[in-house]
């Protein structure tokens, strides 16, 4: 087990890419605590990929460097490194038994053939794999072969970190939840620092202790699930993360309250006289119908989804989403909503500005 | 819902019935009657059993040729298949040097069969030939046409020329299917070069190696073309593969019988030997990962 820390460090694919715009991942600097549980969360092609390979040592990153336990390991081959790796799709060696792929990684490390049965023995139960030990892994289903993925990642004990590419994503819906508890179950069991890429946000949410957002090829934000949610600090990742996610309403700001169309609407903390482009983001869970004392809106349809129903309406024409819990009264005279003052978010040119609370 | 029967249908097959008729199995019925038969001239016929085929079984020329022909099956296996795979395992896998050393490769897969004899035919000739002559002049005794030894190298040679090509093709293809996650896998594992060959790059290649090995077999069991223009067989019986021996009993001899029966059990040999190839592949897939 290691801390990782990237220091500068930046990426391009393109061979003199000196552009901001040819950077595949624009310059960060990040702590990965030894066993921590991290998500890096983003949409497709947002640099996560990019940046695990970096860790794992796959890709050699174009600037800055990467220490493991403050030694520099930028130059070292994935070889090199003592870090595991579980990619999207399952990698087995086919002509194996399951048995064999869980050792094969120790033995290739001469470990002695006691220690090798024992560690073995240990993963296959954790992960529910001892019925199938000696079968061949060729002809195994999809996510037998991906659980025999994720076993060879935990099979070696001083193993610096964990990456896991989207490990997920080819796993029957059902099977996913089962696999999710368990890895973080196993998070908690071996103690390996984790880092974990997936683009969706419930894996992210409910597997990491620190979340990292990513967005075309930049950090927006690093922080709790909670955090994420509460106070985004980009609009994208407002956007991006909840279900659906926040509301963004176009508002000229004053002091303590945000002026829409004519009508002021209390804030949560003084936020003075900010310039640029100044926007509200309220989350839907957050907005609240009302028959009168709000915003007047009108309703263009309604999703039931069972525990909550999402309304979606319109503010002056700019589209408001509106999450109303079941058994929470709504009828046709209330046609204004009124938001949460301290759940208000006030963003300008798309960057989260925070408040003086009194 | 009833289908419904309609025999017309069979018609619309007539046309290919005939063609296949007149292209196949009339020649081939030719030939299982003449194998049955016995004839002194006048296109009289009679009944003559198995004789032909018990002829053949015991005919110390055929297991000769057979002797041979085996022998020279399995040398070419030995060194195409390790030498494709070796082949495909080292070519560049994208770009500029990938598409040319495809296009190299592909070139004597495209020459038609004598040509390919006459090209050795040629290059292999003492007098006027750049490899014999090269030979010669550097002081090695080269020469096919009157040493058993030299004959056969010379044919090896050719056939690996010829046809390795399709080997390391196939082996390529098969590489080039291999995701880069099972690479980047086994180096995070540890794994050495030889480790990544035998269980990633062989186990994938394994279907299109089992083709490629099947093709090749067939292929040169069946060989004509090229050792009967270089060699003519010779010198003396030293090259007179299963086939140049039987053009040599059934038109050169004119032995209409035997020269049948042998050819029916040459087919029949060769059906069975791609029959346990096909049941090999088959049974490998439904065992196989999806």
């Amino acid at each position: 087990m290691a801390q990782i820390t990237l220091s500068n460090l930046a990426h391009t694919y393109a061979p003199s890419g000196e552009q901001e715009s040819d950077f595949a991942l624009k310059t960060l600097n990040h702590v990965w605590q030894e066993g921590g549980a991290y998500a890096l969360l983003g949409p497709s092609g947002c640099g996560k990929t990019t940046l695990l390979n970096i860790i794992s040592g796959l890709i050699m990153p174009s600037h800055g460097r990467v220490l493991f336990d403050g030694t520099d390991v930028t130059g070292l081959p994935a070889e090199k490194r003592n870090i595991a790796q579980v990619f999207q799709f399952p990698v087995v060696y086919d002509t194996m038994s399951v048995r064999e792929n869980l050792s094969f990684p120790l033995k290739n490390r001469g470990l002695a053939g006691a220690q090798i049965q024992a560690r073995v023995a240990l993963i296959a139960e954790m992960i529910g794999l001892e019925d199938i030990l000696d079968q061949k892994a060729r002809g195994l289903t999809t996510d037998a072969k991906q659980k025999i993925s994720l076993g060879r990642g935990m099979v070696r004990e001083s193993v610096n970190a964990i990456l896991l590419d989207e490990p997920l994503t080819v796993i029957d819906p059902q099977l996913k939840w089962e696999l999710r508890t368990q890895l973080k179950s196993l998070h908690r069991e071996l103690g390996h620092t984790m880092i974990y890429v997936t683009h969706d946000q419930v894996e992210a949410l409910t597997f990491a202790d620190t979340v990292v957002m990513m967005h075309e090829g930049r950090v927006l934000q690093m922080g709790t699930p909670e955090s994420l949610f509460e106070t985004p600090k980009h609009t994208f990742v407002g956007h991006f993360i909840g279900s659906p996610g926040m509301n963004f309403l176009d508002a000229s700001i004053e002091g303590n309250h945000a002026v829409i169309n004519g009508q002021p609407v209390p804030l949560g903390a003084n936020y003075r006289n900010p310039c640029g482009h100044t926007q509200i983001g309220i989350r839907p869970e957050y907005v609240q119908f009302t028959a009168d004392g709000g915003l007047p809106v009108v309703v263009r349809h309604i999703e039931d989804l069972g525990h909550r129903r999402i309304v979606h309406a319109e503010l002056e024409r700019s589209p408001i989403l509106v999450s109303v819990p079941e058994g929470c009264p709504f009828d046709s005279t209330m046609t204004q909503v009124r938001f949460i003052p301290e759940k208000i978010n006030v963003f300008t040119d798309s960057w989260r500005v925070e408040g003086e609370t009194f | 819902m009833a289908k419904i029967q309609n025999n017309k249908a069979w018609l619309l097959v007539l046309p290919v019935l005939v063609l296949v008729a007149f292209s196949a199995v009339i020649p081939l019925m030719t030939v299982v009657n003449y194998a049955f038969n016995d004839t002194f001239g006048n296109n009289q016929f009679f009944w003559n059993g198995l004789g032909w085929f018990e002829e053949m079984v015991r005919s110390e020329r055929l297991h000769a040729a057979l002797g041979r022909q085996i022998l020279f099956s399995g040398i070419i296996l030995a060194i195409e298949v390790p030498l494709g795979i070796f082949i495909a395992l080292n070519m560049p896998k994208r770009g500029f040097w990938a598409s040319l050393c495809l296009v190299l490769m592909a070139l004597p897969l495209l020459i038609p069969f004598n040509v390919v004899g006459t090209i050795w035919q040629i290059f292999c000739r003492i007098d006027i030939g750049l490899l014999g002559r090269g030979m010669t002049a550097l002081g090695v005794d080269y020469n096919y046409t009157n040493d058993a030894f030299d004959a056969w190298v010379t044919l090896i040679v050719m056939d690996v020329w010829h046809w390795t090509s399709l080997v390391a093709l196939l082996c390529y293809a098969g590489l080039q299917s291999i995701p880069d996650a099972y690479y980047q896998a086994a180096r995070i594992d540890q794994a050495n070069r030889w480790d990544i060959f035998r269980y990633i790059e062989l186990p994938k290649m394994s279907g299109v190696l089992l083709i490629a090995v099947l093709l090749r077999f067939i292929d040169s069991f069946m060989i004509y073309t090229e050792p009967f223009v270089v060699t003519g067989g010779g010198p003396g019986n030293s090259t007179t593969f299963l086939s140049i021996d039987l053009v040599k009993m059934a038109i050169g001899q004119f032995d209409l019988g035997p020269a049948a029966a042998f050819s029916l059990m040459y087919f029949l040999v060769i059906l069975l030997i791609s029959w346990v190839f096909y049941t090999v592949m088959v049974t490998r897939d439904a065992g196989g990962d999806s």
